[in-house]
């Protein structure tokens, strides 16, 4: 299993890459966050005349950031069947192969995190240059941040599981399967505003939303005192959070592998594995 | 056998028949439903809540919906007209259009009516759906002239879409992610969830050769009450460089795709999949 996760991430990462030349590549990467994060910025700043000092803003900015990983992680992993189904048409020689596919796919969404990361990095470097964003690396809790991010790759990584399980057994629109769930949780997951702002009967949908959590387990651990302000999760403390979140993400191990058994055994039968629908 | 055809006759049947997918997968595939109304329109709940979690002025709920209708085109002359070739290509059809004796400059028209067609409803919902939800009302001050600069936002999207088609063909595997890099900055850039002004005089004045950009600034004032004393430039300039940009994408398009179909024929390189 661990060969299989080990080299699905060195697949994965040759696959994101390989495409362009380096700097293209960086171009790429640099380019597209940063101009995601920036129409965010120039909406806020229009409407607060520039006050990128509030916790406001840092609230926004850092959700909106690490909001990156889950459209990444997720979606990266429902694309990774879709790809090697339809485009690359090597998803019948993986299951031929003695590769452990849930690792497999797992490997190809740690691939997507590492390339994000990268993106994640940038953007928040942007914020502290040129925005004022109030994050210091004194103030980080790095041990918390650590433990999150250990987390949110293990709960991302099970949700993608799940889709990509779904992925496998669907036809029509199957490549937007994950974007339309990643889409989704934006709304709904206090990403880029507190749930507050929801009207009251949309609320408890991002409550029992697990990468809600998620992200105010970063937030707290970047920003601190910008968790603070909003009383969304105020009641929860750290470890309760970082508990929750370990909580979930063994709930949604045990959704991906129920899921992933189901979806391979109706796709092994019906002969799904190599089929191609030119999407 | 049905008659051969030729010439104009030839040329509308190509139009027509290209058309015809996009438009009867409305009736056949009803998943565009959530794909291409409601996706969109949670992308453009978010932007509303950010808007209303800051205080915002709530004629910028309106920009923000109208934005979002107006993005579906932007997405559509994207990935249904400047990647539709790579795909051709991927399926093996490109090599088919190029031997056949009909014009490739119908099979791309054809595309761009049935994405027209088929997208206008999708925005139409987006507008409609997202106006109910959050209460919003547009002041049409005058229809005639909100027509004829969604008429010219047409047709120089699906120009450059027309021309994006031959143009990303040539950059091979690079062309995906050059089409998803172009959707971020477009946005950014257009002023789709916010006007335009907002930025320094020659970055919008830039960000105009994107049809998008003048398109949004002249709908917002032409249906908001706000939208003149936010607007970039009088609606007259903005509808008159939209029909210069129409007549530049649609002759670039004409171009672009001759030297396709030259390199595709003398060179041999372009109309097998390279993945």
């Amino acid at each position: 299993m661990w060969t299989s996760l080990k080299t699905a991430t060195w697949l994965g990462w040759q696959i994101e890459s390989n495409w362009a030349s380096p700097s293209l590549f960086a171009l790429y990467s640099i380019v597209k966050p940063l101009t995601s994060a920036a129409i965010l910025v120039v909406m806020f700043g229009m409407i607060t005349q520039g006050n990128f000092a509030s916790t406001a803003f840092s609230y926004l900015y850092v959700g909106n950031a690490f909001y990156m990983y889950v459209g990444a992680v997720m979606a990266g992993m429902a694309q990774a069947v879709v790809d090697d189904r339809e485009r690359f048409r090597t998803l019948k020689s993986m299951y031929v192969a003695p590769v452990h596919i849930p690792m497999y796919l797992m490997g190809r969404g740690v691939a997507r995190f590492l390339t994000t990361s990268l993106s994640v990095a940038i953007t928040l470097a942007f914020g502290v240059l040129f925005l004022q964003l109030q994050l210091s690396l004194g103030d980080v809790r790095w041990g918390l941040l650590l433990a999150a991010l250990v987390a949110g790759v293990a709960l991302l990584a099970m949700m993608g599981l799940t889709l990509a399980s779904i992925v496998l057994v669907i036809a029509h629109n199957s490549w937007l399967v994950g974007e339309a769930v990643a889409a989704a949780l934006y709304l709904f997951c206090g990403a880029v505003f507190p749930l507050e702002v929801l009207p009251w009967w949309l609320r408890p949908v991002g409550y029992l939303m697990p990468v809600t959590y998620w992200l105010e387990l970063v937030r707290r651990a970047l920003v601190g005192r910008v968790a603070d302000a909003y009383p969304t999760l105020a009641g929860v403390g750290d470890l309760q959070l970082l508990v929750l979140v370990a909580i979930l993400t063994l709930v949604f191990a045990v959704v991906a592998a129920a899921t992933f058994r189901r979806c391979d055994h109706l796709a092994r039968e019906r002969g799904l594995i190599d089929r191609t629908t030119n999407y | 056998m049905g008659s051969r055809s030729s010439g104009w006759r030839l040329f509308a049947r190509t139009v027509m028949a290209r058309a015809y997918p996009r438009l009867v997968m409305n009736v056949r595939e009803k998943w565009w439903l959530v794909f291409d109304i409601v996706l969109p329109l949670v992308g453009v709940c978010a932007y509303v809540f950010v808007y209303r979690a800051n205080g915002a002025h709530p004629d910028l709920i309106g920009f923000v919906i109208l934005g979002g209708a107006m993005s579906a085109y932007w997405m559509n002359v994207l990935w249904a007209m400047g990647n539709q070739l790579f795909w051709e290509k991927e399926t093996g059809n490109l090599a088919l259009y190029i031997m056949a004796p009909n014009s490739m400059m119908a099979i791309l028209l054809g595309m761009a009516l049935g994405g027209m067609a088929t997208t206008t409803l999708r925005a139409a919902s987006i507008l409609a759906i997202g106006s109910l939800l959050f209460g919003v009302r547009f002041d049409v001050s005058n229809a005639a002239m909100l027509f004829v600069v969604f008429a010219l936002a047409l047709v120089a999207l699906y120009g450059m879409g027309m021309m994006f088609a031959s143009m990303f063909l040539l950059f091979g595997r690079e062309g995906w992610h050059l089409v998803s890099l172009a959707q971020e900055p477009v946005f950014l850039l257009s002023g789709t969830f916010f006007p335009v002004r907002n930025f320094n005089f020659w970055v919008a004045a830039g960000a105009s050769i994107i049809p998008l950009t003048l398109a949004l600034d002249a709908i917002r004032q032409l249906t908001s009450s706000s939208g003149a004393a936010l607007g970039f430039l009088d609606v007259g300039t903005e509808v008159a460089v939209l029909a210069g940009l129409s007549v530049v994408f649609l002759i670039a398009a004409r171009f672009l795709l001759a030297q396709l179909e030259r390199l595709a024929i003398a060179e041999g390189r372009l109309t097998e999949s390279r993945a």
